[in-house]
């Protein structure tokens, strides 16, 4: 069974369709990576996954036993976070949360999950640290494993390698890879850089131009597919 | 020596006593929140509210109540309550909300006391809300009680919905995600806030409450790098400059709020000196 499929979907917002009839779904443990101009509706795909905000039409499905409120989501960095007051340990904690429900504190088995999750992504020694005053590829790790919190399944990542440096970039990537092989984790991705999206999805979800949804070398293939990878990707 | 016989004293007098204690809670209830309200860049809702409550206290004024806490506290709430419902999902988005209601409430309340007054004095009505009365040193007894169950039921709540505070304030979008409800904690927020604000007007009064807010979660952001430090840390802040602040007021015969806020600013002022030092080592 799928772990996620979106039928007939339509996108949008104040009444104004970004997106029309959009089918796919996602099978567990492959590698989607979702690529479009700016203003295709990448954004909001993410967001009408999550449940954050409801579809024009159509609905998003979720089966194998993932509910949807188990989607690991890695954010866009917001201007709010940038000097909050708040050490790793306490973050990667709060990923937790949905676990607790109305139970105030945290158990002994959110903190292990926590513990666990840092020493996935070798973040432990940082546990101490003050979340501001680390790198960006850093951050993104804690945030990375907050997601690894809240999930076990699927990883929907929006745009993560947005201002790292290409060294932290590339190992942003093979940590997303090693987490998709060896931990089986389905893994969404929505990316900017089509150059890494043709090298690591297993398939790709093209918004606008006509769109796509197929596995990697069938849009290789393909006209639409062609085209973008030639012109690298849209925009920064 | 002769400080000490003073303020020995003042301790004798019941009035003094009421005073620091209510003080004392005050700080600590408002601090809590501080953190989370400068990070949200809601730095403001204290201001925007604490002039609600400006208007409701004229209009309880105007009705004559010899009690106007319930009042203000309900209509005080109400404006929290819409004051984030509309964050959420409207054409007049945060800042620009608050600063409507805010300055409009403020308006309206100075309005209502000019044409029913019955006070004889009223620019020294409105100035005692504005900047906060010596109501803090005629405190009954049964309104200190009044404060110190308010108080800890703040303080409960703060400590039961820490970690749910924690979650919503570092990054809304991922903890909805997940499934926490943010709608439901922001609420909670809003309550709190009301709350405080209703309690610390008789401190330091209207203008001045952002003051006591911001500045302890501001000095303690200079220093500390967890939340749970920043935030045990603004509380103590809270609580030690209140207290300095009454004290001298009450030695100096300055007014109780603005000598509060001017050691909170020093306060702020020392932590900027800590913060850089300890930064450069």
């Amino acid at each position: 069974m799928s772990l996620l499929t979106c039928q007939s979907l339509s996108l949008g917002y104040d009444g104004h369709v970004i997106v029309r009839d959009l089918s796919f779904s996602i099978e567990p443990g492959s590698y989607l990576c979702i690529v479009g101009e700016n203003g295709s509706g990448k954004s909001t795909l993410v967001k009408t996954i999550l449940g954050l905000m409801p579809p024009v039409s159509g609905q998003v499905l979720t089966g194998d036993g993932l509910r949807q409120n188990q989607i690991g989501y890695l954010p866009q960095q917001t201007e709010v976070q940038k000097d909050f007051p708040a050490s790793v340990w306490e973050i990667v904690l709060s990923g937790c949360q949905s676990r607790c429900g109305l139970r105030p504190f945290y158990n002994r088995a959110e903190k292990a999950r926590a513990r666990a999750a840092m020493e996935r992504l070798h973040i432990e020694d940082l546990s101490g640290r003050c979340y501001r005053d680390l790198s960006g590829g850093q951050q993104q790790r804690v945030l990375l494993a907050r997601a690894l919190c809240a999930t076990e399944a699927l990883l929907l990542l929006d745009e993560p390698v947005t201002g790292l440096d290409p060294k932290a970039a590339a190992d942003f990537y093979q940590m997303i890879d090693g987490l998709n092989h060896d931990d089986g984790i389905t893994v969404i991705m929505v990316s900017h850089d089509i150059q890494a999206a043709i090298r690591c999805a297993s398939h790709i979800l093209h918004l606008g131009d006509g769109g796509f949804f197929g596995t990697r070398e069938a849009y290789l293939a393909s006209d639409v597919g062609r085209l973008f990878a030639q012109r690298g990707g849209g925009g920064p | 020596m002769r400080l000490m016989e003073t303020l020995s004293l003042y301790w004798q007098y019941p009035f003094v006593r009421y005073a620091l204690i209510v003080g004392t809670l005050i700080a600590l209830c408002s601090s809590l929140l501080g953190v989370t309200l400068v990070l949200k860049r809601f730095s403001f809702i204290g201001d925007g509210l604490s002039h609600v409550a400006f208007g409701a206290m004229a209009v309880a004024a105007v009705l004559n109540l010899t009690n106007d806490m319930p009042l203000v506290l309900a209509v005080t709430l109400a404006a929290a309550v819409l004051l984030l419902r509309t964050g959420q999902n409207t054409k007049i988005k945060g800042d620009a909300a608050i600063a409507m209601i805010s300055v409009g409430a403020l308006a309206i309340g100075y309005l209502l006391m000019n044409l029913f007054s019955t006070s004889s004095n009223l620019s020294g009505d409105v100035c005692s809300t504005l900047f906060g009365s010596t109501s803090i040193l005629t405190l009954t007894q049964g309104e200190v009680w009044l404060c110190v169950v308010l108080s800890l039921l703040v303080v409960g709540a703060f400590v039961l919905f820490y970690n749910k505070i924690f979650a919503v304030t570092f990054d809304e979008s991922f903890a909805r995600a997940t499934g926490t409800r943010a709608g439901l904690y922001n609420l909670i927020i809003a309550a709190i806030v009301a709350v405080i604000i209703v309690l610390a007007m008789n401190l330091v009064g209207s203008l001045l409450i952002s003051a006591l807010v911001i500045f302890p979660a501001l000095s303690a952001m200079r220093v500390f790098k967890t939340f749970l430090s920043v935030t045990v840390c603004s509380a103590v802040i809270s609580v030690v400059c209140t207290l300095l602040g009454m004290l001298a007021s009450i030695l100096a015969g300055t007014p109780v709020g603005s000598t509060i806020v001017a050691v909170d600013i020093a306060g702020f002022l020392l932590f900027s000196a800590i913060g850089r030092i300890g930064g450069k080592r």
